[in-house]
């Protein structure tokens, strides 16, 4: 069962144990936001709602919103831009010139990255993951970020089912950015079922639901093929 | 007021709307209802209507506004021209500058502006009927409507206003006795640590009148505190309500 808590809700004695979303007075541990205490060997208070803060090492999908030599400018679906310096893209290649950087990637392409560094004043620096273009293939389907462990499930259990159920290659970002690629029925079934996740992110017993509603829809579309 | 003139604001023990002197009008508070905001909240204190938006943490313009270190609040109270009975000129007015000012700086000690460097945390607050205490409607609306955004802060801010009619000290004045009574003195505090983070005065009260209403305004708060966190609280739970039902 889990329990939630609004700013300032005491949470905790063990000042020690303090985790994010959590801050400490007079040794005893508050919530700093609204939203669900997780206790495990940190106590954390994880956010229902708000924008994404990258932090390093994650990975997320960004889309190129402008070209500053020597630096592409991602918005990465976060308050703060990130920066992918042209050095990412070096290996294997003749230098890029300054006024060629849009052959490599322009402006509104999609890039998966990962999060190198966060600077104290929130300079953001990117490094391409090895699949890193998207190239137009699929279809890109925003969610709030606070959603995102809900897609993936317990140990990644919700995933696995989408994947296997809507035949498609799916990927999440950090960000809450979702990559599928499939069939064109493929996909919208995908993009219907992440959106009623997304809707139902509070309910128990979700994962089961899903793999009942994607067999159903499995079994009426059959039944339809055979009229 | 003087003595003799016009009406009786105290009848036999009771306000001219029947509540006793340390009473509240009923509040209401729903969240989450403006679908683009990303942060809402409507709060009703008997004729008192009001919407509380927040938008952010979010880029600050101008830029030559930003701090380095730390997020910028921006907080603005409006008055829909047709919240009153007289059409009001629409537009911020030396009031209306005044309440926000005020209001921004009640939230300073309890949002964790350092989280956002560069940012702007904006709070627009609508009020579409008023009948007094705004101010301290529009805090505890954009107090709630903070949470609901997500925005990191040690505590909630709640607030309500005392005053005197009649010779009395009373808390949560109406329209009516606030302008025929002889103070009206808004606060805003932080619950949990009796922190008041906003205090005014209008007329005059007596050192004790002044330490008889803060306590009484205090204790008021308490109450306004729990209606905000249950109101949060019980959002998440309907939820869950809600689709249990769709599923049946």
């Amino acid at each position: 069962m889990y329990k939630v808590v609004v700013p300032g809700d005491f949470i905790s004695e063990e000042a020690e144990r303090a985790g994010e979303g959590t801050y400490v007075e007079d040794g005893k541990v508050y919530a700093m936001s609204y939203g669900i205490v997780e206790e495990r060997e940190e106590i954390k208070v994880v956010a229902l709602s708000g924008k994404y803060m990258p932090a390093k090492g994650d990975v997320v999908i960004g889309r190129i919103a402008e070209i500053s030599f020597p630096f592409w400018i991602v918005d990465i679906a976060s308050p703060y831009e990130a920066r992918l310096h042209v050095s990412e893209f070096a290996e294997g290649r003749d230098k890029i010139e300054f006024g060629s950087m849009s052959r490599y990637l322009d402006v509104d392409d999609f890039i998966v990255a990962k999060v190198m560094d966060v600077n104290v004043l929130m300079r953001i620096e990117l490094a391409l993951k090895e699949e890193f273009k998207m190239s137009g293939v699929g279809r890109l389907v925003e969610i709030p970020h606070t959603k995102v462990p809900r897609v993936i499930g317990r140990s990644g259990s919700m995933i696995k089912t989408l994947k296997e159920k809507c035949n498609c290659f799916i990927f999440i970002a950090k960000n809450g950015r979702i990559w599928i690629k499939g069939s064109e029925a493929d996909m919208n079934l995908a993009s219907e079922v992440i959106l009623k996740i997304v809707n139902e992110a509070h309910t128990s017993g979700l994962t089961d639901r899903v793999t009942n509603f994607l067999d159903s829809f499995r079994r009426d579309k059959e039944k339809g093929e055979e009229k | 007021m003087k003595e003799g003139t016009e009406r009786k604001l105290i009848i036999d023990g009771k306000r001219l709307d029947g509540r006793g002197f340390e009473e509240l009008r009923p509040i209401k508070i729903e969240i989450g209802v403006l679908k683009r905001a990303d942060g809402s909240c409507y709060l009703e204190v008997g004729d008192n209507k009001v919407i509380a938006a927040v938008y952010g943490p979010r880029e600050m313009h101008p830029r030559h506004a930003q701090d380095a270190k730390m997020a910028v609040i921006k907080y603005r109270y409006n008055m829909a021209p047709f919240s009153v009975d007289d059409r009001k000129r629409p537009g911020p007015d030396r009031r209306s500058v005044e309440i926000s000012k005020v209001s921004r700086e009640a939230f300073d000690p309890v949002i964790m502006k350092e989280y956002y460097p560069k940012m702007a945390i904006e709070v627009y607050v609508e009020m579409l009927q008023s009948d007094a205490g705004t101010r301290t409607a529009g805090i505890n609306a954009a107090s709630v409507a903070l949470a609901d955004a997500g925005i990191p802060m040690t505590d909630l801010v709640s607030s309500i206003a005392v005053g005197k009619i009649d010779g009395e000290v009373v808390l949560d004045l109406t329209g009516v006795e606030d302008n025929n009574g002889e103070a009206d003195m808004p606060i805003a505090m932080i619950a949990r640590t009796n922190t008041i983070t906003a205090l005014q005065m209008d007329g005059h009260l007596t050192k004790e009148e002044f330490k008889r209403g803060l306590k009484l305004a205090m204790g008021a708060c308490h109450q306004i505190y729990e209606l905000q966190r249950a109101a949060l609280i019980e959002r998440y739970s309907k939820s869950e309500g809600r689709e249990e039902k769709k599923r049946d």
